[in-house]
């Protein structure tokens, strides 16, 4: 890593998460080791994410590899006294296993050692402002060998012999959209990046786009010489003010080296590149939706019995990609088909970047085989359930996907299994839920999340949606009938088949999905009247147990007056005036507020 | 006032040479400026791209981050994401509403602030997340709300 800087200085300090996080971090630790006379030795590096959100800052010092979580401005000082001056760890800035052991070399950390990270190989490995950087780590090699000594039909082919399935959301095959691009009629063709991430709880398009963009652009040109085309656009929402400006800062030091313009390394192939600014709508992630966008109108789907491969962006042929199906194109050239198709499974090669949050220890981006199983990815890589509750399900693949339940936790994630579980790999966004979090409020929750996503076209969609939530929304307020089951089901099912774009056919599967593994979920809201799971407001009460030692701090804080009880004396919750906001459960020191 | 406006944009307009292919980047502008879009401004867009006023409109009113009505001085930003929601982001937002006694979506009478339920902001390690006019707050639990509300009491002076 950083081969040419290893050479000059003594040890590097990459740190990561300090844009939003942190942004006196890096002005902190290059003035102490200005202070401290280890300018000439030590370089400070401002690296992208390295995906541990849970922990950030982190802090890696190469090439000793000891790695430190939480670093704050603070630290600094002692930091670089005991670790770069004298060569000692400082034991309370590394990273604590959950399994309370403490780990102070990055190898070591399960949360990576565990993982196996081809698209987020240079994530917080090196600066992504720096073109040389990642030269210097091999980056561009596969530009060349694609342009000199391939065909553009033995580009596709080697795609094609890799098993490459689009990253975006449906696993579509790459190397047969690339086909029918190259084979559509036209001289302009275009190329697309999609960097509209639209799912809730997925960051690693953003990630990506921020501490690697030009692996990004790297597939990008390969896959235009394998299309033919000589125009590309990566389309960003302006929301990710970061990924612009990374993305075109890449953009304009490739072009310095070459690597994008006219005559592309002396190989006679011309390519142009353009960031295009969207603004975020989750419908807006959909390939023909992103197309409008660009062209200027409203990200608005629409039918495609013509594939955008023939007839797409400004009526030409366009081969869309999401960054991360991009970003494996040149490890693929570059490492050969084989060795990609023999990691995965037979039907989906590669691995997956798995966004982890929701009630996981390690919340952050995980990037594993495909293949690997729930159980792996939860307790291995993500370091298991906070505070000792009890794992319930995962719910992958957003608002489209649906929920996995307890008793999978062995089974493989790969495309496949997921879909006949009746959930969707996705973009791979997991949220974790524990048994305090109710799977028919998060349906819910997704319904109304997707009721102002929908683009209104399809009336299955756009009605679908609203019945449905209103539906739940009756069932997590007790005032559900059994035959809605019955109902929604049903309804589902026809939402699926009969709306026309991607977004409408997976709407219900949260719903469906729900359902289909936890029936017993639904029947105890709506004939117990009762929230397993302690979450949905009109079916639960706030109560103090006899942990209460009075202190008066849930009396003071609620907003209704609702609490009463004497001083050091056990305090009590009035069922009339409480509206269970959890204002006590939140401030109690002791355990004291229960739910039931 | 109102024409320094319409000059605005029509200097940001001439900036992107008046490409209706650019005429989202030409809204995000004005958004970004005047922290809101003006119908009148958006006539004037519609005017100089030579686009229908409905067109301008339906793109204005099509993107959550857009707002046709003015925004408080303090935007809060209450994250609806996944992580948000099953680690009590509802139940922080109702928080807000209480102490700011308005509705998300609504703004303080007198302009001062405003509530907003927004889509997942991707800070899930930090949930239940909350942006004041972009300043992050992490885990932010129901008891925080009025201490996170008062930070914006501070600032007050040197906004205006």
């Amino acid at each position: 890593m950083n081969t040419s800087k290893t050479q000059k200085h003594r040890a590097d300090l990459l740190v990561s998460c300090v844009h939003d996080r942190a942004p006196d971090l890096i002005p902190a630790l290059e003035a102490e080791v200005k202070r401290r006379g280890l300018e000439g030795e030590v370089k400070v590096v401002e690296a992208g994410c390295r995906g541990f959100c849970s922990m950030g800052p982190v802090l890696l010092i190469q090439p000793d590899g000891t790695f430190y979580v939480n670093v704050q401005p603070a630290d600094v000082p002692e930091m670089v006294e005991e670790t770069l001056v004298k060569g000692r760890v400082v034991e309370r800035m590394t990273y604590q296993e959950p399994s309370s052991h403490a780990c102070a070399l990055y190898e070591d950390i399960s949360f990576y050692s565990k993982q196996h990270r081809i698209v987020l190989r240079n994530c917080g490995m090196l600066n992504p402002a720096s073109v040389e950087e990642y030269i210097a780590v091999g980056g561009y090699e596969a530009v060349g060998k694609a342009l000199f000594d391939m065909t553009p039909e033995g580009v596709i082919e080697e795609v094609k012999k890799a098993g490459l399935r689009g990253r975006g959301g449906a696993g579509f095959a790459a190397a047969r959209k690339w086909e029918t691009g190259r084979k559509a009629e036209g001289d302009i063709k275009y190329v697309l990046a999609n960097g509209d991430e639209g799912d809730p709880n997925c960051f690693m398009d953003r990630a990506l786009m921020e501490a690697d963009p030009h692996s990004i652009l790297e597939g990008m040109i390969i896959g235009a010489y394998a299309m033919d085309a000589h125009q590309g656009y990566i389309y960003i929402p302006y929301e990710h003010t970061l990924s612009v400006k990374t993305m075109r800062n890449a953009i304009e030091s490739a072009r310095a080296y070459g690597l994008i313009g006219e005559d592309i390394l002396g190989s006679g192939f011309d390519f142009e590149v353009e960031v295009r600014v969207g603004a975020h709508s989750f419908v807006g992630g959909e390939s023909t939706a992103l197309m409008h966008a660009i062209e200027g109108t409203v990200s608005e789907p629409r039918p495609k019995h013509i594939h955008t491969t023939e007839v797409g962006l400004w009526g030409k042929p366009t081969c869309l990609n999401n960054v991360k199906t991009w970003n494996l194109v040149p490890e693929i050239i570059g490492k050969g088909a084989e060795w990609f198709a023999s990691i995965g499974t037979e039907k989906s090669t590669g691995t997956q970047v798995f966004s982890l949050a929701g009630k996981i220890n390690n919340v952050g981006l995980a990037e594993v085989p495909m293949g690997t199983t729930i159980r792996e990815l939860i307790f291995d890589v993500g370091g298991g359930i906070p505070n000792g509750r009890e794992f319930k399900a995962i719910q992958i693949g957003g608002p489209s996907g649906g929920a996995v339940p307890a008793s999978l936790l062995d089974m493989p994630m790969d495309y496949e299994t997921l879909e006949e579980a009746g959930s969707m790999m996705g973009t791979g966004g997991v949220v974790v839920l524990d048994d305090r979090s109710c799977v028919i409020d998060v349906a819910r929750y997704f319904l109304d999340f997707l009721k102002d996503q929908s683009c209104g076209k399809c009336s299955s969609c756009r009605e679908g949606i609203r019945y449905m939530l209103e539906m739940l929304t009756n069932i997590t307020e007790g005032k559900g009938k059994m035959s809605d089951l019955e109902v929604l089901e049903r309804m589902g099912k026809s939402v699926k088949i009969s709306s026309m774009c991607g977004l409408g056919k997976s709407v219900p599967n949260p719903v469906l999905s729900t359902l289909r593994h936890f029936r017993d979920e639904y029947v105890a809201h709506i004939e117990d009247h009762k929230c397993p799971a302690g979450v949905c407001k009109a079916l639960i009460e706030h109560y103090i147990n006899d942990q209460c030692n009075g202190c008066g701090l849930c009396l003071r804080k609620c907003p209704q007056d609702a609490i009463t009880g004497e001083k050091k004396e056990l305090h009590t919750i009035d069922a009339e005036k409480c509206i269970q906001c959890g204002v006590c459960f939140d401030v109690c020191r002791f355990d004291a507020v229960g739910v039931r | 006032m109102e024409q320094t406006k319409l000059e605005r944009v029509d200097e940001i307009i001439d900036c992107y040479g008046a490409d209706k292919a650019l005429s989202l980047a030409v809204l995000q502008e004005i958004q970004t400026e005047y922290n809101y879009l003006p119908r009148e401004l958006l006539e004037r867009v519609a005017e100089r791209l030579g686009l229908p006023e409905g067109e301008v409109y339906r793109m204005a009113t099509f993107y959550h981050s857009f707002s046709t009505k003015p925004r408080g001085d303090f935007c809060i930003r209450v994250c609806m994401g996944t992580a948000c929601h099953v680690n009590g982001g509802p139940r922080v937002l109702e928080a807000f509403e209480r102490e700011l006694g308005i509705k998300a979506g609504e703004s303080t009478p007198d302009g001062a602030y405003s509530l907003e339920a927004t889509a997942c902001l991707g800070a899930c390690a930090q949930a239940p997340y909350v942006t004041i006019n972009e300043e992050p707050h992490a885990k932010v639990t129901t008891d925080r709300v009025s201490d996170v509300v008062a930070t914006c009491n501070c600032a007050l002076p040197e906004a205006e």
